[in-house]
């Protein structure tokens, strides 16, 4: 008896991180969005005083990173700003209201799936809304990086659920891109080449998941022709073909004259805007997350791990292999074509091998066979290219020195193989706090 | 009608003839069984009925349709399930998932509903989920369902991959040697699993086996191979007693 309260008594000074972790384990991610919209909008109320306060020269605008690198000496500063408005509001609030949350999100879960989780996304959007508005480089930040989920999670679904190695994303985006952007500038915009708009520029706005969608189509269609050749065998050939593929997109459009040729194709209508972003990258992840949690997306690992074993199983590989291709092509056209309308300009220089190596250090950093991976590699990556920008050049060497590092110790991704469960991610976490009082009182 | 009949069924690999005019007949509810020495042409035989290669020559009919020509996937949904000889099982997955993965062909969502996640999809995947666990259940293995079979021990593989061979609902089930590597017990709780297939799911099996025990204890014919063509076909008492076979496959040494 005794032995065991020491050992408890222990266990309860042993330290106050654990103690600390054993509290925020308990907030469900209800709270955590709370705490987000919180510090959001603190910063929207009190950002530039407080910068002022700190001698910061404007507010931090990439948690601080562009400061850090250009003046070292308000290094302190800007980690107190980040401290003060993002750091200390959020955890107050999700600690303080974990049981609140926790309550709501027991709640929520009574009805329907679907309700709990658009409740979930529109804080989340809330909270992107408010920092994003902050200023316009955040906004263009923040677009970027929700295209680049949706470009890594499709090719996730070639690279890592698939298991062939496809280069050809760049290619399918700029198809997609252009597609999307001749559609709209040809219709809805007066233009210098194509002249008056064929349709009511009021309809516009309403068109354009018309036009994206459009994009799409014919970044799979460009799809089959590289399918067409490459599947019938297995390995490199589909690398190589694919990659032969994205140089032959980019000086395809490089010389059509119509579209601007090597300068460019711009007037693009300004209708990516924040929540059309937004929707068509939950749309994108919810879709694909659909997909490979069937058995019908099961299918395709089955033709990575063993396509010999698949085929004797009933599993049409063929046809397998060309839906999941000619999908992920889709939502890289897609997002090719939003990419088009947020910067406003594209032009074939950006869908080359840059495009390429950026796309699959994503894929692989976060990790092979894992949406959550894709999310959590495209916007670490997204956001670290933005935060190391000040480097210059040596930007391009600290994120390889970075990426060689995770594959030494963390070979297959961050979180490879693992699958999201929508309904776990929601649950209020109750079941931490028992989990931990079972255990002390177990001992 | 018989189920399988396979007739002058000949392969070669490049010059080298692997199969040669090689006939069986097999009826409803037999099991059978198929021996011979180490590169005899069993399995290739066993990857022709299955369409992994397409026969030189031959005749393959099974419930009269004929087999050549077809691709191995639909000539699987047609009912035919079968293991291999070195596991090939998905090395990702979960046993689950291998069960439910091979009922693909009883799949009618389609990808609308693969992509939105329909109450008809989430009906269908429930409907598949519990024909698995039966199935599982059956073999044993239910606990282990939600495991990925790499972190399984050897035995456990082999009932995953006869259970995933089930689930695609199969008239005739080809067995390539499922008791290989295993120690005796297994091998013993093997024979069992396979007899209860018979008895309880009414399938006709066809078995390729090493170990004289298991041949002779299950099957009700057994046909000898050798160098692709087949010697000698009878009861398991003929085989045994039949001098082609010991010569061929058991080594004269045996009889003196």
């Amino acid at each position: 008896m005794e032995v065991t309260k020491d050992i408890s008594s222990a266990r309860e000074k042993s330290s106050w991180s654990r103690r600390l972790r054993e509290q925020f384990a308990q907030v469900p991610l209800l709270g955590w969005l709370f705490g987000l919209l919180v510090a959001v909008v603190m910063e929207y109320l009190v950002g530039y005083p407080l910068a002022r306060v700190l001698g910061l020269a404007s507010v931090p605008a990439l948690f601080g990173f562009e400061i850090i690198f250009r003046i070292p000496t308000l290094i302190p500063s800007t980690l107190l700003y980040i401290l003060l408005v993002y750091v200390l509001p959020t955890g107050l609030v999700a600690w303080l209201g974990s049981s609140l949350a926790n309550k709501l999100a027991a709640r929520l879960l009574r009805y329907p799936l679907l309700i709990s989780v658009v409740i979930h996304l529109g804080l989340l959007y809330a909270v992107l809304h408010l920092w994003g508005s902050f200023n316009d480089y955040r906004m263009i930040v923040l677009k970027l990086t929700l295209i680049a989920i949706m470009l890594t999670l499709s090719l996730n679904v070639v690279n890592g659920y698939m298991g062939e190695f496809s280069c050809s994303h760049p290619g399918f985006m700029a198809l997609g891109a252009y597609a999307a952007s001749v559609f709209t500038v040809l219709a809805f915009v007066h233009d210098d080449v194509f002249g008056l708009p064929l349709l009511p520029p009021a309809l516009g706005p309403f068109m354009f998941p018309i036009a994206l969608i459009l994009g799409g189509l014919v970044a799979a269609l460009g799809a089959v022709l590289v399918a067409i050749p490459s599947f019938r065998t297995r390995g490199d050939y589909l690398a190589i073909i694919s990659l032969a593929f994205t140089f032959i997109v980019k000086s395809f459009i490089e010389n059509l004259e119509v579209v601007g040729g090597p300068r460019g194709f711009m007037n693009q209508p300004p209708w990516a805007n924040l929540p059309t972003v937004f929707v068509w990258t939950v749309l994108c992840v919810a879709v694909i997350h659909n997909f490979v949690r069937s058995t019908l997306g099961k299918a395709l690992c089955a033709v990575r791990d063993d396509e010999t074993a698949a085929e004797a199983m009933t599993v049409n590989t063929r046809r397998t292999k060309m839906v999941a291709f000619l999908f992920a092509a889709f939502w890289a056209g897609v997002a090719g074509g939003l990419f088009a309308h947020v910067m406003r300009y594209v032009n074939p220089g950006t869908f080359g091998v840059l495009k390429l190596s950026e796309v699959l250090a994503m894929v692989y950093l976060g990790g092979l066979n894992s949406v959550v991976g894709s999310i959590i590699g495209a916007v670490s990556l997204q956001l670290l290219m933005e935060a190391l920008r000040p480097l210059e050049i040596l930007k391009w060497i600290a994120i390889a020195v970075l990426l060689i590092l995770i594959m030494i110790f963390r070979p297959t991704g961050l979180v490879a193989f693992t699958e999201m469960d929508v309904k776990s991610l929601l649950k209020p976490k109750w079941k931490a706090v028992e989990e931990v009082q079972h255990a002390v009182t177990a001992d | 009608m018989p189920l399988l009949r396979i007739e002058n069924l000949t392969h070669y690999f490049g010059g080298l003839r692997a199969v040669h005019n090689y006939q069986v007949t097999i009826e409803p509810g037999q099991v059978r069984g198929l021996i011979g020495p180490n590169g005899a042409g069993k399995t290739t035989i066993f990857n022709l009925i299955t369409g992994m290669y397409r026969p030189t020559e031959g005749e393959i009919l099974f419930n009269g349709t004929d087999l050549v020509g077809l691709r191995p996937h639909q000539i699987a949904s047609l009912g035919i399930g079968r293991t291999f000889q070195n596991l090939r099982l998905w090395r990702h997955m979960t046993v689950l998932d291998h069960v439910k993965l091979a009922h693909y062909s009883r799949i009618h969502y389609g990808l609308m509903g693969a992509f939105l996640g329909t109450a008809r999809r989430h009906r269908e995947e429930r409907e598949i989920e519990e024909k698995s666990f039966a199935l599982l259940e059956m073999m044993g293995i239910a606990h282990l369902a939600d495991q990925v079979v790499t972190n399984l021990p050897y035995g456990v593989q082999r009932k995953v991959e006869i259970a995933r061979a089930l689930a695609v609902e199969p008239k005739l089930l080809l067995l390539d040697e499922p008791t290989a590597g295993m120690n005796p017990e297994e091998m013993l709780e093997t024979m069992g699993v396979i007899r209860r297939i018979r008895d309880e799911l009414g399938l006709t099996i066809f078995l390729i086996e090493h170990r004289m025990k298991v041949v002779m204890d299950l099957c009700e014919v057994i046909q000898t191979l050798d160098f692709g063509e087949v010697i000698a076909e009878g009861t398991p008492d003929e085989i045994r007693s039949n001098p082609k076979v010991i010569e061929a496959y058991l080594g004269k040494e045996v009889i003196t």
